[in-house]
């Protein structure tokens, strides 16, 4: 720490050198630096805790009620069904809220301005986005795996004493990890999508529209001609997708589209491709 | 120590900065000043390295801005004092700022009680009034202790008191060695300020200089005459070698004249005058003219077409004193038709 000097007033090359010099040590920032930042920004507004709070209670909600409805009407459920699918209208609906955290984490930035103060303090722009894609990914992540395990153990032990069999190991997997990857996902697209748009309510939108509009379309597809758009648009859609993962795994629902696991790789490819896009909009593009 | 050189934005068609080139030194308050829609945001933003520069580049302390590794304690700056998420607390604000540049949390406390926001440093920033949210912004700025500071208008709704205070802290930053770039559309509040002026209108540098060399070639000084019997006063000048200028309203008027004189020669020939006053005009008047043909927002239409008349060399304005010390551009307008 030396003195604070008065600096001479004409320009000679190494001015910079004299001058101010802080106490504070000099830190050579890393992408933990903006993940501790990101962290902070996510936890302290009240709609974070508004959005998972209500994301929560649907899942919750609607999966127990479903539960409960068919434990009560005794003989509509079959054995041979995997009693975790009733977890599946829980995750439909909440993915609104899924969605719409996403969008917000990047895209209420961009509303208030404050993207101005965050690409100043950490000027490598694709170092913000990754921030907020791992933060934003793991709370995600949690907060479903925690929720929809709540569900799955709950319809377990209300079905199994109704007369449905255990679900196997992979169904376990498939229907707590599984889905909670894919609702991730489905919001870190969101959180891209609201980088590339910088507008909350067109990405909000946007995003709802893919999730229904494509059910929504093939369900009113009457000519012949278009059944092989039809059945594309039905198996690829997203609620379609994530019903393989609640689908029994001695024989897929379908005898086309896609099965397994395969839902997971398509839409992680799909964010990643969104992801680079955004980031090569990020660096071309005026803040 | 901010460099810029021949740094140039366009928007489409509209050339938002023009070739600018200037450095903004250490150790000094340098006024960054033009009219609404000069540019100066854009640059500070282009300083920043928020917005590309379409040509021309700028460094800070040697380096682009993109290349600085933990810049909040190499350079602090408010932009715009309502872009903070309303629903954080300016703690929170600040908090996640510090994080992302290893920024110790101590500073945060040691910031906003600078900036005298300790009181409500829980509280939501939607709720604060524009003045606590310049201070907020202020203390974003200090955060790093950073030796390069810049602020766009950073006086924006602030209270007498909260104007005097940031006077009093851009100088003392100043007077620390730190680089101090703050911009304003008031040449009123610059020349209590600022050491060094850097005038831009529609994009251009118009003028680079210290102030007290801005404020001696621009405060114009001149007598003021007023006479029931003017012919006989003008011969009675012109034969004392003194050239006295008509204006409106039957006045006239003496460039660099001595009011001394003046009344020792008019009275010698018994000459009537009604008023005869020593007038500087002001470094508000000034800087009207210097940017008068550069203003982007003209309250009266058909003048943008006036543009280039002042301007270009930064003296120009000079050339041809408005008449009246208010509205100088509209009393030239009245000459001109």
């Amino acid at each position: 720490m030396s003195t604070p000097q008065t600096p001479l007033p004409q320009a000679v090359p190494s001015a910079w050198e004299d001058g101010y010099t802080s106490p504070i040590p000099v830190v050579r920032t890393h992408l933990g630096h903006a993940l501790a930042s990101e962290w902070t920004k996510i936890r302290s507004v009240r709609s974070t805790m508004w959005t998972l709070g209500v994301y929560v209670l649907l899942v919750l909600g609607i999966g127990l009620l479903f539960g409960l409805i068919i434990v009560n009407s005794s003989s509509e459920y079959q054995g041979g069904e995997n009693p975790l699918a009733l977890g599946f209208f829980g995750l439909l609906v909440g993915s609104v809220c899924i969605i719409t955290l996403g969008v917000l984490t990047t895209a209420s930035e961009y509303g208030t301005g404050m993207v101005r103060t965050t690409m100043t303090a950490c000027p490598s722009r694709t170092r913000v986005l990754a921030a907020k894609a791992v933060v934003f990914f793991l709370v995600a992540f949690t907060v479903t795996l925690f929720s929809a395990g709540v569900v799955a153990l709950a319809q377990t032990a209300l079905l199994t004493g109704n007369g449905a069999r255990q679900p196997t190991g992979e169904e376990w997997l498939k229907g707590t990890v599984g889905v909670s990857l894919y609702m991730a996902l489905l919001g870190l697209l969101s959180l891209v999508m609201g980088t590339i748009l910088r507008h909350s309510a067109g990405a909000i939108t946007i995003m709802i529209g893919a999730v229904l509009a494509p059910l929504v379309i093939a369900a009113f597809m009457y000519a012949q001609s278009l059944e092989k758009v039809q059945e594309a648009l039905f198996n690829y859609s997203i609620p379609s997708q994530l019903a393989i993962f609640y689908a029994n795994s001695d024989g897929p629902l379908r005898d086309s589209g896609p099965s397994g696991w395969d839902p997971l790789w398509i839409i992680l490819g799909v964010t990643a491709a969104a992801f680079a896009g955004a980031c090569a909009l990020l660096q071309q593009r005026d803040v | 120590m901010i460099e810029l050189e021949g740094l140039t934005k366009r928007y489409g068609e509209k050339l938002a900065v023009d070739n600018l080139t200037f450095t903004v030194r250490p150790g000094t308050v340098t006024g960054f000043l033009g009219p609404n829609g000069a540019g100066k945001s854009t640059t500070m933003r282009m300083i920043l390295g928020l917005d590309h520069p379409t040509a021309g580049n700028v460094r800070v302390d040697g380096r682009r801005y993109q290349e600085l590794k933990d810049p909040l304690t190499y350079m602090g700056a408010l932009l715009d004092a309502k872009a903070v998420h309303g629903g954080r607390s300016a703690y929170n604000h600040l908090l996640c700022l510090a994080q992302s540049n290893g920024i110790p949390d101590r500073r945060v406390h040691e910031v906003l009680d600078t900036v005298g926001l300790t009181p409500v440093a829980r509280k939501k920033a939607k709720g604060f009034s524009l003045g606590m949210s310049q201070r907020l912004g202020i203390a974003a700025a200090l955060l790093g202790d950073p030796r390069i500071l810049m602020f766009d208008e950073p006086v924006n709704g602030l209270d007498p008191e909260g104007i005097h205070w940031i006077r009093g802290l851009m100088k003392s930053l100043a007077a620390q060695g730190r680089t101090v770039f703050v911009s304003s559309h008031l040449m009123s509040e610059m020349a209590l300020t600022a050491d060094h002026l850097v005038v831009i209108g529609q994009g251009r540098l118009l003028a680079d200089t210290s102030m007290a060399d801005f404020i001696e070639r621009n405060s114009r000084c001149y007598v003021r005459i007023r006479t029931p019997e003017r012919e006989r006063l003008l011969d009675v000048l012109s034969t004392a070698g003194i050239t006295a200028v008509e204006q409106d309203g039957g006045l006239l008027e003496v460039e660099d004249g001595e009011a001394e004189r003046i009344g020792e020669l008019a009275a010698r020939h018994r000459v009537v005058l009604h008023e005869l006053s020593s007038r500087q005009s002001s470094l508000e008047e000034a800087f009207m003219q210097l940017t008068a043909g550069s203003v982007e927002y003209h309250a009266h239409t058909g003048q943008a077409e006036r543009a280039g008349q002042a301007g270009q060399t930064g003296q120009a304005g000079q050339a041809e004193p408005a008449a009246a010390p208010v509205q100088p551009a509209v009393a030239d307008m009245k000459k001109e038709s």
